[in-house]
């Protein structure tokens, strides 16, 4: 057996020409980089270091501003009012982001088997309301929502029956959670339609020849397939749910008695920053959150990977 | 002393390419300050006021009063070197946060600013606004009415701002709604109740007026009206602070009666269903200020005619009394470039003859000036709305009685937030108001002990 070889090249240039690509090709990812690195810096890391910081001080209107260390986090973990509103959104997550998640579950999977006739029609349409800004869903869903002059009670005033008080103490959060469900089931349903049309088709052949339903298909194929697209929208929800912030407080003009300013802990941020000038206590109110919803989160991660490790 | 927030503060100065200078002349007022001065500060010389006023100028005007290009043309058409822009911030506490937030940061704060009344303290407390001593404020203390210009004062003589407009508190009632069910308009509180119960008792759908959850301000004028005061301004780092005195409490127990017999609604004001009970006759009388008139004969067109004014039911007829709900002045903010120009503009603004009349003309404002009260163009105006009544007279004597002493805390913001949470919430609960004044007055003492004051009761 004989062996053509080309001529040795001499091994140092080999590597040389090997490190030199690899080291334009690391430059250019820098470079593409950068532009994204820099906002990244400058509206996120940095205001998150000023946040810290303002975190660690006190200013009043009287005296000044003197060094507080962690006084500011020790009175927010003993502040009702920031217990209650965790509690309060977390109750609405879980209130909330079940029913949406399933909802966006079956129009993605509705879309996707094929069997709808007008399926743009209607991805567009469960769309639509993620187009639409959140200020304004909130006042038209207010709007509807009225007690005297809103369409729901003018259609009961009609029929003679009661319409229910949606504004009132008991039905505050789940018209809340009517609202937000409103918004982003569109978002949540077009994340799991995309893994959807990711599931490669061999496996739908595979169970069409063992002579699976469609219900069967898209529980035991389809669903499993979209594991890590459901997780994502779980996240997203946990975040957001967590963060509620303009529903309420665009509600509260209009129901000022039901929604104090601890309602939610970024509406206690807010109120506490910008009516009550107590920007440090603000700054740690939102710190503790995010400690809240980066522990609520990865203890999800936690049960999610245990299951599929198991 | 004040310690400035350096590293953050500054990086973001030097970011903001422009926001280096007001930064620093922020800081210079915010930091340092060797305390408010009890002198009259050195006036400056009307030849630096000449000079002012002819070079070119640009000033940055927030303010939310509709169309008031008409006022500030006849300014500049006087003063052509100066031009003002005007800008549309929000109104009231909008205006009033992005106002905190720019002096904050340093930058994009005007140079002046529409400022209510009852905010002045808390600007001043801050150190936000331009004493207007040194630009010849002074010699305006008779041209305005006088319990405005006591507003308007700071406790060492300052003047923070000019009055541009008021809001004496009167009554606006449905004359038809009162004539269907025998009701002569009240002129006691004894009678206002009696009035309600009266007309609840023959229609349960329309309630003798609307007392909103919501709405401090109606609040605090009827506290005005009975003499109470709430708030005092002891000094530079100390309040008194009595929101559940015996007169406040006495007014509590008064409404939660009304409020408990089912007469008198608390629906939150200045929201759809609320302009809907209006135009559609649910709320007999409106308590409201001296701009109510106007406000309403363009937001309830269909009831036109049908509406007349009096003056608020008293507590004592023989000694007639009323508060102040809103009325809006001009300030000039605090680390202006121009504060020469800025100051001449607020007081041109506010005591031009006719400025001031086009102010009554144009945008329907009452006015804060002595003459403009007394000139009968303004005072005999019979509009068709309410059945060609001297409105404008009813105000104008309603103006005079309105007690001079009463005083704003330096963070109504937060007392108001407070209140909302307490005393509004009894209202919408029909629950305890005297108990949710105990713990207005506790929430009050504590946010105020909290932020360094010194409180006392």
């Amino acid at each position: 057996m004989t062996t053509t070889t080309a001529p040795p090249r001499p091994a140092t240039t080999r590597k040389a020409a090997k490190t030199s690509t690899r080291r334009s090709q690391a430059t250019a990812g820098y470079l593409f980089v950068t532009p994204f690195l820099l906002v990244f810096l400058l509206f996120f890391l940095l205001p998150l270091a000023y946040a810290a910081y303002l975190s660690l001080f006190r200013e009043q209107l009287v005296g000044g501003t003197v060094f507080a260390g962690l006084d500011n986090y020790v009175r927010a973990l003993g502040d009702e009012r920031l217990l209650g509103g965790v509690l309060r959104v977390a109750r609405f997550f879980v209130l909330q982001v079940p029913i949406m998640l399933v909802l966006a579950l079956l129009a993605a999977l509705a879309i996707d088997s094929g069997l709808l006739r007008v399926s743009k029609v209607f991805r567009v349409g469960i769309f639509i309301p993620y187009a639409v800004p959140s200020v304004v869903a909130t006042l038209m869903w207010g709007y509807l929502y009225g007690r005297d002059f809103g369409p729901f009670a003018q259609l009961g005033h009609a029929i003679g029956a009661a319409t229910p008080n949606f504004l009132g103490d008991g039905l505050m959060l789940g018209s809340m959670a009517n609202i937000v469900t409103w918004e982003f089931t569109g978002y949540n349903m077009i994340i799991l339609y995309a893994a959807l049309r990711a599931i490669p088709t061999d496996l739908y052949e595979a169970a069409a020849v063992d002579g699976a339903s469609s219900w069967r298909i898209a529980w035991n194929i389809k669903v499993p397939a979209i594991r890590p697209a459901l997780f994502l929208c779980l996240i997203f929800s946990v975040i957001g749910s967590f963060q509620l912030f303009a529903e309420p407080q665009l509600l509260q003009r209009l129901a000022p008695s039901v929604i104090d300013s601890a309602y939610t802990p970024n509406l206690y941020a807010y109120t506490l920053a910008f009516t009550g000038q107590e920007v440090n206590y603000a700054a740690a109110v939102s710190f503790l959150l995010g400690v809240v919803i980066v522990v609520v989160s990865y203890s999800f991660l936690f049960v999610t990977n245990r299951r599929s490790r198991s | 002393m004040k310690r400035p927030f350096l590293p953050g503060f500054r990086r973001r100065a030097l970011m903001a390419a422009a926001g280096m200078l007001s930064a620093s002349l922020v800081l210079a007022a915010c930091g340092g300050s060797s305390g408010s001065s009890t002198a009259t500060p050195d006036k400056v010389s009307q030849a630096d006021v000449d000079k002012a006023m002819k070079t070119p100028t640009d000033l940055t005007f927030w303010t939310w009063v509709p169309n008031i290009k008409k006022e500030v043309a006849v300014f500049e058409k006087k003063y052509p070197a100066i031009h003002v822009k005007i800008v549309n911030a929000g109104q009231g506490e909008p205006q009033y946060t992005k106002l905190r937030t720019a002096l904050k940061a340093g930058s994009g704060a005007p140079d002046l600013a529409q400022i209510e009344f009852q905010y002045i303290p808390t600007f001043s407390l801050t150190k936000s606004l331009e004493d207007l001593r040194p630009y010849g404020a002074e010699k305006h203390a008779n041209t305005f009415v006088d319990w405005t210009w006591n507003q308007v004062k700071g406790s060492n003589g300052e003047i923070w701002a000019y009055p541009q407009d008021t809001g004496p508190m009167g009554m606006l009632y449905r004359k038809d709604i009162f004539d269907k069910y025998g009701i002569k308009p009240p002129k006691t509180w004894d009678e206002f109740a009696a009035a309600s119960k009266k007309l609840h008792a023959a229609d349960p759908n329309v309630y003798m007026t609307n007392l909103a959850a919501n709405q401090n301000g109606v609040w605090m004028g009827l506290l005005w009206q009975a003499g109470a005061k709430p708030f005092e301004n002891t000094g530079a780092d100390s309040v008194k602070v009595s929101v559940n005195d015996a007169t406040s409490k006495k007014v509590g127990d008064y409404w939660e009666g009304l409020i408990k017999g089912g007469s008198v609604s608390t629906d939150p004001d200045f929201t759809d269903a609320w302009y809907q009970g209006l135009a559609r006759g649910k709320y007999a009388t409106w308590l409201t200020a001296a701009w109510g008139p106007v406000f309403l004969s363009g937001s309830a067109k269909g009831t036109s005619g049908k509406w007349r004014a009096a003056p608020l039911p008293q507590w004592d007829a023989a000694k007639p009394a009323s508060g102040n709900w809103g009325g809006s002045t001009t300030a000039v903010i605090k680390g202006t470039k121009n504060p020469i120009a800025a100051a001449k503009f607020a007081e041109f603004l506010n005591t031009d003859a006719e400025t001031t009349k086009m102010f009554t003309t144009e945008q329907f404002f009452f006015p804060a000036t002595k003459s403009l009260l007394a000139d009968p163009a303004f005072t005999n105006q019979k509009p068709a709305f309410y059945g060609g009544q001297q409105v404008n007279q009813v105000f104008a004597d309603v103006s005079d009685t309105v007690d001079l002493s009463f005083q704003w805390p330096p963070f109504l913001d937060q007392a108001v937030n407070d209140w909302d949470e307490t005393v509004g919430k009894s209202f919408a609960d029909k629950g305890d108001v005297g108990g949710a004044l105990d713990t207005w007055q506790q929430r009050v003492t504590d946010y105020a002990k909290n932020q360094g004051f010194k409180v006392s009761q």
